[in-house]
């Protein structure tokens, strides 16, 4: 009976898991659960993001011995950016205590998470990406789309877009078509872009490109139909080369492209080649080694062999970048939570307050090695976003080059409608508004 | 395989419904009072979910003969009817909003089903792919079917049942369990019936049944109805019970494959093999993938860990065709049959 003993070995072994499934932790330690992936389409995204986050922990761990003398700790859990797994991994990392803050760098885990997290009170960092109005902190006390949320972006774009027309009047009559992936976040935006085309006399087509979007015939095709004057990708993964070759085999000029924040990276440009040369793309951090923090990052880490990344020509990259920025905004909103309740580990509802008060300057950015990489965050209790800048970048056929000053998104004009739908969530779910004095409240244990 | 005798004395055998009414006490009087959060969240509601699916196209594929790849589909439908109906029809109870998400699923089910009269096999696989492709595409394009959601993703709504609210890991454990195990047993009444039996007689000679008088048309749509009926309300337990969000993404051609591996591990024309397969396809990768993380995480980074499982996890199931082909009821019965046995010698 071979497979009874297969079974017995099988069941054995899930005996050996139970017991090892609910590790203590030690009395200063803060965990991070990592829901990484490093496997399927998204892989290239995720290596580098999570790479960048990891290396920033483990500089502040070897060079500083921690955040006030509280190491810190992570494990990760392989999600394949598919929901299910990632809320397999949630409940799988949740019973580690000390949780500081949730990761997961995909909108369609994030979506499944909100409910989770917010019954937990631990935060959900959604970094450039995630559901915009989550923005609202009134309604969404947990969640953060920091840096960036999805129509902050668009706005960027937009208004990158009339300036290269030579203002936003000039955009009346123009054309633009938006390419966007076939997932929760490709379609985040679709609302606000009729909204700006509406506002400033332009047209717009939005058109669907299934994931993973290895295959552009049709869409590009139809695109050349319609002679727009800019095409907007917005790509993930994959998605991203395939379109930037599509689009030199249909004849569209590839630098009348313009990159989301997802669609920014070497990963989308290298390649497709020669087709990307001329390329812009928004972003919300510089790429490239030459910034303070990553010299320490390849001087402390990678020197003594414990850097992330397998491959250290990626170090620098725009992915790896976001990931340590993302790595700076976790570690300084733990310092801030810290400077409130003490040099310990903080709960997740402690880490929440931090981020609600964390607030980077131009001056602590330097001071933190960042100038430069990125430009500034202001959260509060109901601005989760914290007013990021983007900035434009161009591919040379070798390295990113900025384009642009730091520009601000025109916040005044999207808060209101993201508040319109944040207010219609809390009432479709039944959530109280909360106020600024709910927001102090903070569960300490 | 060889034929196993069941020449076990009466005496010894329990009376059928013994078995399922220990296990029902066991997962109802137990489960809760041990079962931590992870157990329930991560394992038991998907493991429900995917075992009333699975017992849905067993009556199809196992007990009819109908080869279906579009199984995601129904769920999808199942689980986005029950979303609309709850948002759109003022005061319809959920369990309303269930059943007729059944309905909705059964009838999409008959759409897809009437190829099944002129096609078999492999080809009537191909057409039901149709099915999987088409209502993810018509969720994705149409988006009233999410209440015009910005990203396509819907909430699904609180269960609650005439003021009481299963919110908890427990309590959505055991409102799928309760849903599971009504369908459960009426797929079970189902197939021990004249009506189960004409859908066997289908599966194993057309003709033969056509001239014995079973009207192969209706009997072959109502396959189709009540399969896709169950598979329907398997879509809502998965989307409002465990992962409580959802997306047609969520639903793609990889869901279709995994419940048509589950009863073809689990065991064909069998409706305990669905619950069998199921815990294989739930259970066995996570546990896997544990044990990597716990033995090997701080060699190899998850990516490498990940792949590995796949490895291992395709290569067991290779192996585990080869050695037992009728699926994992028959290794369970044999094993049963050989404790009776070592029993009674005794």
């Amino acid at each position: 009976m071979t497979f009874l003993s297969t079974i017995k070995a099988a069941a054995l072994s899930a005996a050996m898991i139970v017991s090892v499934a609910l590790p203590s932790a030690h009395a200063d330690e803060q965990y991070f659960p990592l829901q990484s992936y490093r496997v399927g389409p998204y892989a290239a995204g995720g290596t580098g993001f999570f790479g960048g986050f990891i290396d920033y922990l483990n500089l502040i761990n070897i060079r500083d011995g921690g955040v006030n003398g509280v190491k810190l700790t992570w494990d990760e859990c392989e999600t394949q950016y598919e929901v299910e797994r990632g809320v397999e991994c949630y409940e799988r990392q949740k019973s580690h205590a000390g949780a500081a803050a949730w990761n997961p760098l995909s909108v369609g885990i994030a979506y499944a998470m909100i409910d989770r997290i917010t019954a937990d009170k631990v935060p959900l960092i959604t970094v450039n990406h995630g559901r915009t109005d989550s923005t609202d902190g009134r309604v969404f006390p947990y969640v953060f789309p920091l840096l960036l949320n999805p129509y902050s972006e668009t706005s960027g774009i937009v208004n990158y877009i009339a300036s290269k027309e030579g203002g936003i009047d000039k955009l009346k009559g123009k054309k633009i078509v938006v390419l966007y992936h076939g997932s929760p976040y490709g379609k985040e935006t679709i609302p606000i872009y009729e909204l700006l085309a509406q506002k400033y006399g332009f047209t717009v087509q939005q058109i669907e490109v299934p994931h993973p979007g290895n295959e552009q015939q049709s869409q590009w095709l139809t695109i050349r139909r319609a002679k727009p004057d800019f095409v907007v990708l917005r790509g993930w993964g994959v998605m991203n080369p395939v379109a930037l070759k599509t689009a030199v085999k249909v004849g569209y000029p590839v630098d009348h492209i313009v990159g989301n924040v997802w669609s920014n990276s070497e990963e989308d440009v290298i390649p497709a080649g020669d087709a990307a040369k001329g390329y812009t793309a928004i972003t919300t951090q510089a790429s490239g080694n030459s910034y303070p923090v990553v010299k320490e990052i390849v001087k402390t880490v990678y020197d003594a062999g414990k850097g992330n990344l397998e491959d250290k020509s990626r170090i620098g990259s725009v992915y790896h970048n976001l990931g340590i920025v993302n790595g700076i905004l976790n570690v300084e909103a733990i310092r801030v939570a810290q400077e409130k309740f003490g040099h310990r580990t903080l709960t997740g509802d402690e880490v929440r307050w931090g981020f609600e008060h964390l607030k980077l300057d131009p001056a602590k950015v330097e001071e933190l090695g960042a100038k430069d990489l990125f430009h500034s965050i202001n959260v509060s209790w109901d601005n989760h976003e914290g007013e990021g800048y983007v900035t434009f970048q161009q591919w040379d056929g070798k390295k990113w080059n900025v384009v642009s000053d730091w520009i601000a998104p025109d916040w005044a004009l999207l808060r209101p409608i993201i508040e319109k739908s944040a207010e219609a969530y809390a009432k479709e779910k039944g959530i109280k508004l909360r106020t600024a004095d709910d927001a102090n409240a903070v569960t300490t244990n | 395989m060889a034929a196993i005798t069941n020449d076990v004395p009466s005496s010894l055998v329990l009376p059928k419904w013994i078995a399922p009414v220990l296990l029902l006490a066991f997962a109802y009087g137990v489960v809760p009072l041990i079962g931590s959060s992870y157990l329930f969240e991560a394992i038991l509601l998907p493991f429900l979910a995917l075992g009333l699916a699975g017992v849905g196209l067993n009556i199809l594929t196992g007990y009819a003969g109908q080869v279906s790849l579009g199984s995601a589909a129904f769920m999808a439908a199942g689980a986005f009817a029950a979303y609309n109906f709850n948002l759109r029809v003022e005061g319809l109870p959920l369990v309303g909003s269930i059943v007729l998400a059944g309905f909705v699923a059964a009838a999409i089910g008959i759409v897809f089903g009437l190829p099944s009269l002129r096609l078999r096999g492999f080809y009537l696989a191909v057409s039901t792919l149709a099915a999987q492709f088409f209502v993810q595409w018509a969720l994705t394009k149409f988006s009233w079917f999410s209440n015009n959601s910005a990203s396509g993703v819907i909430d699904a709504p609180r269960l609650s049942i005439s003021g009481f609210a299963f919110d908890s890991a427990v309590g959505r454990y055991l409102f799928a369990l309760t849903v599971v195990s009504i369908f459960t047993f009426l797929a079970y009444r189902l197939v021990s019936s004249q009506t189960g039996r004409n859908f066997i007689a289908i599966r194993d000679n057309e003709t033969a049944a056509r001239i014995i008088g079973i009207p192969v048309l209706r009997t072959k749509l109502l396959a189709f109805a009540i399969s896709s009926f169950i598979i329907g309300v398997a879509g809502v337990i998965w989307a409002f019970a465990y992962l409580r969000t959802v997306e047609p993404d969520g639903f793609d051609l990889d869901r279709s494959f995994q419940i048509l591996f589950i009863i073809i591990i689990g065991g064909l024309a069998s409706i305990r093999g669905a619950f069998f397969g199921a815990a294989l396809i739930v259970v066995f990768p996570l546990a896997l993938s544990r044990l990597g993380g716990f033995l090997l995480g701080d060699v190899f980074d998850s990516g490498v860990l990940d792949m590995s499982q796949r490895i291992v996890l395709g290569a067991l199931i290779i192996l585990f065709l080869i050695l037992e082909p009728d699926g994992l009821v028959a290794l369970w019965d044999r094993v049963r049959r050989r404790l009776l046995f070592s029993w009674q010698s005794t």
